[in-house]
């Protein structure tokens, strides 16, 4: 004797948001049975075992059905097949198109290829993500990567738009979108201390100031591609390391402004040419795609490395390149203060976010 | 040329994609009326094409116009080979047809494919321009409304109930015919689609012709079934109630001229004689003090003998053909009207109702219910256009019911309902309803004309209690009951339990809540062919109701109560077993007597250890205990029991035999009775008999916070709140082991049923407090080894706080408004006989009436026939009621009664004047019609779905018309598509999708009244295939929240009351 079929269909759309988490992360029928079972849902309603299968098979199907909506998840709103609830389908895309921070923390800057996705089964053991789990946060990298790519507009917004997201994880895809298009470098060992939202963070940072939606709002890939122009701008920084007497003009007025106010000071105005050529070295060099994807590693090795061993604070820190920042505006012979300015904001809050353990 | 169809192609969305290379499709539209077809241009490549096209014209006849339906293909055009069909969508405009329902349907469908399911979907709208030629309207049926619903729809007054309509058309299957070997499964299905679309709508059209024939405007209580018949053909039937329905319009006053006389309310007559009030006429006599006459007084003296039930209508048995010589007491004048009354009802061919719920006051007596069976081997149908041998074996059925109804002293059967089980070439019909008295003084003027009483100087008779008492005569009783005092009114006879197939009346007096009982039994056969096949069967049937009989009473007793409604017993004929599933709802009803425990008994005294008896009867009468709590089952205590009843309650033994043990006199010896109650004894004879006590127990409550039934309403539920979640649920079992006993069998199949329960406990639990209604299982065993149980049901929410104290009020004031309201119901009753040949090849019926009386005797009237009129009557035992002293006895309370009852005429007047001044709050209630399409900023109109007539917390302002669609479904990927629960779940919830979007297009938001009449599964693994048909049907509305159409109300306060339901939200 065995249940040859079992179906329940509601004219509402029956949906379990436990249920939904398990399927999403890619447990299998019979293992998310026992995570039901061990949480103690059984007690509620009196039911067995079979009742939790059959319904969790119900709900299963019910997801894989919906999925294909999902993909396009303006469809959900106006598909005529399952009757849900607004505020249910904002969960369940929501839901569907977040994603584990570990799992995105390996792929983020990877190209959105076949290839990487051969390696999802490795970075499933290394995460333990299931793979299913895996496959679809991937999939839906590269689906919101091939959306947005042929898009006008701000990123943002249109993720936003065309995935009805939330503006949080609309900016996180963004963030994705912009690592995978500009293949920053991520997976280093020096940068593993980094978290996803730490990237995030930087992306955003990047997107608003340095692409070319800085400028210019209705361009094609504007958000998605960093400003030419602005990266060979860049390269004039390079007088503040060249050119002698500014840069000792610009240590001692930064010298001058943090003298007292810290306890590296010593460290810092010893390490100041040093750290100081690392930063414009990085900016002249972002002509090169291939720079540009070690930007990261780059702050990494050349400024935040140094400041470390020195056991510079995070106050420290923010206190030298806030003056180090500044100091260059009253350089008389420094000209370049826009690209400057557009510049050191971004690193700044990069290192700033970057700068901890 | 009565009416211009007009159509127009707008748009579509979500298109597959038709092109691999350029992952895009060149769609076009063809649309298609009988003969005609339209083109759209191709829009090339996109898969949201904006056809925007003109508007295609059609011009045909009503008749067209009510058979065909609306067919539009959408193709992928091709330059080098075919066009490949999308899909296809059918749209019914029968809705377009009459004034008052949708006048334009307009809308996204999807596209529907009976291979890949919906593939996108496709904006239409569609309009009909009917040229208003009255004569050519006779001709089709057009303007004739049909609703679902099995009550007076809510926004309608009845101002004339006509009777029963059927009609039934037969058609070759396609699916059987030689072209189906040579043509694709997608053809095959879209003709079978087509073919009954068209027979759907002939069928429709010729069931209205029929109601027009009567004078009716409408068909309410509409149920239209198929029979798959195989290689014998197809058949489409259906049954209905014609009406002559009024629409309450916000600035009429229902209830001015219309009424009768304002101070009698309808209610207070449930407990008289249809007899004595039968032929006042409530249009027509003004004057009423013309009939006072002395004629009145003998009446009335009559109708309080009647209220011991001494005197007896001649006509009852006479359909039993058991000496129909009764009536002893009975005055001549009585015996006359009960007679005009009976052949007033009699002249029509059948006086059955579909209608499940009625306006107070219309039911006077409900006698039990009365079901028929029949079995029948099928033949090819030869000649389609004449379905005679159908008809003559319903009409047979039909005969057989109305006999039984007689014999139980009724005149009519309400809650009718008919269905078929086949399997191979065995087909089982069956009938079922409940037989019950109406009040005659609805019916219309003419029908009788002598005698009359005064309405004003009438008793009020409790109308909670009024249906309960017997119709039949307690001295010449069809069956042994055991009878007692109303335990209401105390002055008509009750039996101790009733069965009904009717919900349970409004103005019931109910103690506690409802429950869902079912009764489940399987019976396993030997495989056989033809004749021996069909005689197997018929011979298991008896036995079959018996047992599912026999499991209700005990699963009532155990539940603690007394009667049962919405009664639904459905036999399954697979090739190696039937499967029985008996449905109803369980309540206790406080005019009957408490319900008295089960009690065990050994087949003699300690003969089976005593401990084991002991234990199990401790178990029972635990069971019992808690199920009064959880019910909360109190009925009001009787303050002294000598008052009420005049005669000591006869202490009767009721014993519970099996039926294949013979009874035993020592059980005499045992004391049988349980608390002061007689009690019910089950024996335990052998392991078979303990084994059904434990199955009796298994039967798990429902867990805190659900309850459960099967009718349109909760008893002791009413204050519904506004959360709604309609269901389906399939599940097929596989029996792996071929050697499976019947007691197997039934635990199998028990556990089957209580699982899905219990499956959807766990699925609603989130809409605790919550009930689910109108639970509908049907069983099927669609091949051997495999049961299957398909279950349409909604939940509820309800408030928990309000219940209790809402249970008292409720009742006494809705009684009164829907009075107000539907005061006006009388019952057409004409002649309309026509002859019938009843050809029988072999046919074995086993008919059966449940009425208010007690299985272990011989309620179970089994009437054999083989061939024609031979029939046995295996009723095996007589009465034992002793009723020789009992005459004396009412001798003397007859004059006590006497006194009594005109003190209480005098206090009558008084008690209905104030209930007409109560009525004026509920005026209140008018509705505004507001637009029909905004319903909330979704750009899909959510669609509510249920299978009750109303929705909680909304009024209904508008019927838009039948719904009545009928899907196939076909795969040859199963492994694909999730395997059969995967293709059944999608299929399922493109049925919803279709419904809800053909609700959405007439500008509707919800469905009432839904049920899924078939849904056939069929699937072969091992070729990878299955195919499924579903049929649904219901009635699409546009219903408004309580709260906005109060809030609107202010303006217009006229006449218009509320619907009975509406009110529970307030």
């Amino acid at each position: 004797m065995s249940v040859e079929l079992d179906v329940f269909v509601g004219n509402t759309t029956i949906m379990d948001e436990e249920v939904y988490q398990l399927w999403l992360d890619g447990y299998t029928v019979n293992d998310a049975v026992k995570v039901r079972m061990e949480g103690g849902v059984m007690d509620e309603c009196e039911a067995s075992k079979d009742v939790l299968l059959s319904d969790t098979m119900d709900q299963y199907r019910t997801f894989q059905m919906c999925e294909r909506l999902l993909h396009s998840p303006a469809k959900l709103a106006n598909q005529l097949l399952f009757q849900i609830p607004p505020h249910r389908q904002i969960m369940l895309i929501e839901r569907y198109y977040a994603f584990d921070d570990t799992f995105v923390r390996e792929v983020l800057g990877k190209k959105l290829s076949k290839g990487t996705k051969k390696d999802l089964d490795d970075i499933s053991t290394k995460t333990s993500v299931t793979l299913k789990s895996c496959r679809r946060q991937f999939d839906n990298f590269k689906r919101v990567f091939k959306v947005v790519e042929e898009l006008k507009g701000p990123l943002v917004e249109n993720i936003r738009q065309h995935f009805l997201l939330s503006d949080k994880l609309a900016r996180d895809y963004a963030a994705i979108v912009f690592f995978a298009n500009n293949r920053f470098e991520t997976g280093k060992r020096k940068l593993q201390y980094l978290s996803f939202q730490d990237f995030a963070f930087c992306a955003g940072q990047l997107i608003s100031n340095w692409t070319v939606g800085a400028v210019d709002n209705m361009v094609e890939d504007m958000d998605v591609d960093l400003d030419k122009e602005f990266l060979q701008e860049l390269k004039e920084l390079k007088i503040l390391i060249t050119d002698k007497d500014l840069l000792d003009q610009h240590k001692s007025l930064v010298c001058t402004a943090l003298r007292g106010k810290t306890k590296v000071f010593i460290e810092m105005e010893g390490s100041f040419k040093n750290l100081s050529r690392g930063l414009i070295n990085i900016a002249a060099k972002l002509t090169n795609t291939k720079d540009v994807r070690d930007f990261f590693i780059d702050l990494v090795e050349k400024f935040i490395e140094p400041c470390r061993s020195d056991r510079w604070s995070a106050a420290d820190m923010k206190l030298y390149l806030t003056h180090y920042t500044n100091s260059a505006h009253i350089l008389d012979t420094f000209k370049h203060q826009v690209v400057w300015d557009r510049y050191m904001g971004v690193v700044k809050s990069c290192i700033f976010k970057m700068y901890h353990d | 040329m009565p009416g211009k169809l007009k159509a127009k192609i707008v748009a579509g969305r979500h298109l597959p994609v038709m092109d691999r290379a350029s992952d895009l499709t060149d769609a076009f539209v063809e649309v298609k009326f009988g003969n005609t077809t339209f083109k759209t241009d191709v829009c090339p490549k996109s898969l949201n094409p904006q056809w925007n096209s003109e508007w295609f014209k059609f011009e045909v006849d009503d008749e067209d116009l009510q058979d065909e339906p609306l067919q539009i293909t959408v193709l992928d055009h091709d330059t080098y080979s075919a066009n490949d069909a999308i899909g296809k969508v059918y749209i019914d405009i029968d809705p377009l047809l009459y004034s008052e329902a949708a006048s334009v349907i307009s809308g996204w469908f999807p596209i529907y494919d009976t291979i890949h399911g919906i593939r996108g979907e496709i904006n239409v709208i569609v309009k009909v321009e009917l040229f208003n030629d009255l004569n050519r309207f006779r001709q089709s049926s057009c303007g004739v409304k049909f609703f679902c619903t099995t009550c007076i729809p809510q926004c309608y007054r009845a101002t004339l109930v006509h009777g029963f309509v059927e009609e039934l058309v037969v058609n070759e299957d396609p699916e059987y015919q030689w072209i189906d070997r040579i043509r694709t499964p997608r053809a095959s299905n879209e003709a079978r689609q087509r073919l009954i679309s068209l027979m759907s709508g002939e069928l429709q059209r010729k069931i209205g012709l029929k109601v027009l024939e009567m004078g009716g405007n409408a068909v309410v209580g509409y149920l239209q079934c198929f029979d798959l018949e195989g290689e014998s053909g197809l058949v489409v039937r259906a049954i209905g109630t014609a009406c002559t329905l009024d629409k309450l319009s916000s600035g009429s006053a229902p209830n001015t001229n219309t009424h009768m006389h304002p101070n009698t309310a309808p209610a207070s007559n449930a407990c008289n004689s249809p007899s004595k009030d039968g032929k006042e006429s409530p249009l027509a006599h003004g004057c009423r003090s013309t009939h006072n006459s002395p004629v009145h007084s003998v009446c009335s003296s009559q109708r309080l003998s009647q209220n011991f039930s001494v005197s007896v209508p001649t006509l009852i048995f006479t359909g039993m053909g058991s000496g129909g010589s009764a009536g002893k007491e009975a005055g001549p004048l009585r015996t006359l009207l009960r007679q005009q009354t009976q052949t007033a009802l009699e002249q029509r061919e059948f006086p059955f109702f579909t209608l499940t719920s009625f306006p107070p006051g219309f039911l006077l007596h409900v006698g039990g219910v009365v079901s028929a069976r029949s079995v029948k081997l099928l033949d090819r149908i030869h000649n389609p256009d004449e379905p005679e041998t159908r008809d003559a074996w319903w009409e047979e059925i039909r005969q057989e019911i109305k006999s039984h109804a007689r014999a139980l002293g009724c005149h009519a059967v309400v809650g009718y309902s008919e269905s078929t089980s086949i399997c191979e070439e065995v087909c089982i019909l069956s009938a079922s309803g409940t037989a019950a008295i109406l009040n005659p003084r609805y019916m219309r003027e003419g029908c009788l004309d002598i005698g009359c009483t005064d309405h004003r100087f009438e008793e009020p008779s409790p109308p909670n209690c009024g249906f309960c008492h017997i119709p039949y005569d307690e001295l010449n009783m069809p069956f042994p009951a055991q009878l007692t005092y109303c335990y209401h009114c105390r002055r008509q006879k009750v039996p101790d339990v009733l069965f009904t197939t009717i919900d349970l009346p409004s103005e019931a007096a109910v103690a506690g809540k409802g429950c869902l009982i079912q009764a489940r039994l399987c019976r396993l056969k030997k495989k056989a062919q033809g004749e021996a096949n069909a005689t197997a069967i018929s011979n298991l049937l008896p036995f079959m109701e018996y047992e599912l009989h026999t499991q209700l009473m005990n699963k009532l007793k155990l539940r603690s109560m007394n009667a049962l409604f919405g009664l639904h017993i459905q036999i399954s004929v697979g090739e190696n077993m039937l499967l029985g599933l008996a449905s109803a709802t369980g309540v206790y009803l406080t005019a009957l007597p408490a319900p008295g425990g089960i009690q065990i008994a050994g087949k003699t005294p300690g003969d089976l250890s005593s401990e084991h008896i002991s234990s199990i009867q401790k178990r029972i009468n635990d069971t019992i205990a808690v199920n009064k709590e959880l019910y909360q089952i109190n009925p009001p205590e009787l303050a002294e029991e000598g008052v009420g009843s005049p005669i000591p309650e006869p202490r009767h033994r009721s014993r519970l035999f099996r039926s294949h043990s013979e009874s035993s006199d020592e059980l005499s010896e045992l004391d049988l009775s349980h608390g002061k109650k007689d009690a019910f004894v089950l024996e335990i004879d052998d392991t078979d008999a303990v084994e059904d006590i434990h199955s009796l127990l298994i039967d798990a409550p429902p867990p805190t916070g659900f309850y459960s039934c099967n009718t349109e309403n909760m008893p002791g539920i009413s204050n519904w709140t506004s959360g709604v979640q309609m269901f389906t649920s399939v599940r097929v079992l596989r029996l792996s082991n071929a050697n499976l006993t019947n007691q197997g069998l039934n635990k199998i199949f028990t556990d089957l049923c209580e699982n899905l329960l219990k499956s959807f406990y766990f699925k609603l639990r989130s809409m605790i407090p919550c009930c689910l209604c109108h639970l509908n299982f049907t069983v099927a065993v669609p091949e051997e080894e495999l049961i299957q149980v398909t279950v349409t049901a909604v939940a509820m929410t309800y408030d928990k706080e309000q219940t209790q104290e809402k249970t008292a009020e409720k009742p006494v004031n809705k009684g009164s408004l829907e009075a107000e309201e539907q005061l006006q119901f009388p019952l057409e009753l004409c002649a309309d006989s026509s002859s019938s040949n009843i050809q029988t090849a072999s046919k074995i019926s086993v008919s059966l009436f449940t009425p208010a009386a007690k299985l272990c005797q011989n309620q179970l009237l089994i009437a054999r026939s083989a061939g024609v009129g031979e029939s046995t009557n295996m009723s095996p035992r007589a009465a034992s009621v002793d009723y020789g002293s009992f005459a004396d006895r009412c001798s003397t309370w007859l004059e006590l009664l006497r006194l009594k009852a005109h003190t209480i005429r005098r206090g009558s007047v008084k008690t209905i004047s104030s209930l007409e001044r109560c009525s004026p709050l509920q005026e209140g209630r008018s509705r505004s019609l507001r637009s029909s399409r905004s319903f909330g900023g979704s750009s899909v109109t959510v669609v509510k779905m249920t299978p009750l007539s109303f929705l909680p917390g909304t009024r209904i302002i508008k019927y838009l018309g039948i719904i009545n669609m009928f899907f196939i479904r076909e795969t040859t990927s199963l492994r694909e598509e999730g395997g059969v629960s995967g293709f059944l779940h999608s299929f399922i919830a493109e049925v919803f999708a279709m419904v809800r979007a053909h609700v959405a297009a007439l500008g509707g938001n919800a469905v009432v009244s839904y049920s899924m009449k078939e849904c056939v599964f069929m699937e072969n693994p091992n070729k990878n295939q299955a195919q499924c048909l579903i049929n649904v049907s219901g009635d699409a509305v546009i219903c408004i929240s309580e709260t906005d159409q109060e809030s609107s109300a202010s303006t217009a306060n006229t006449g218009q009351t509320g619907g009975s339901e509406t009110d529970g939200a307030t």
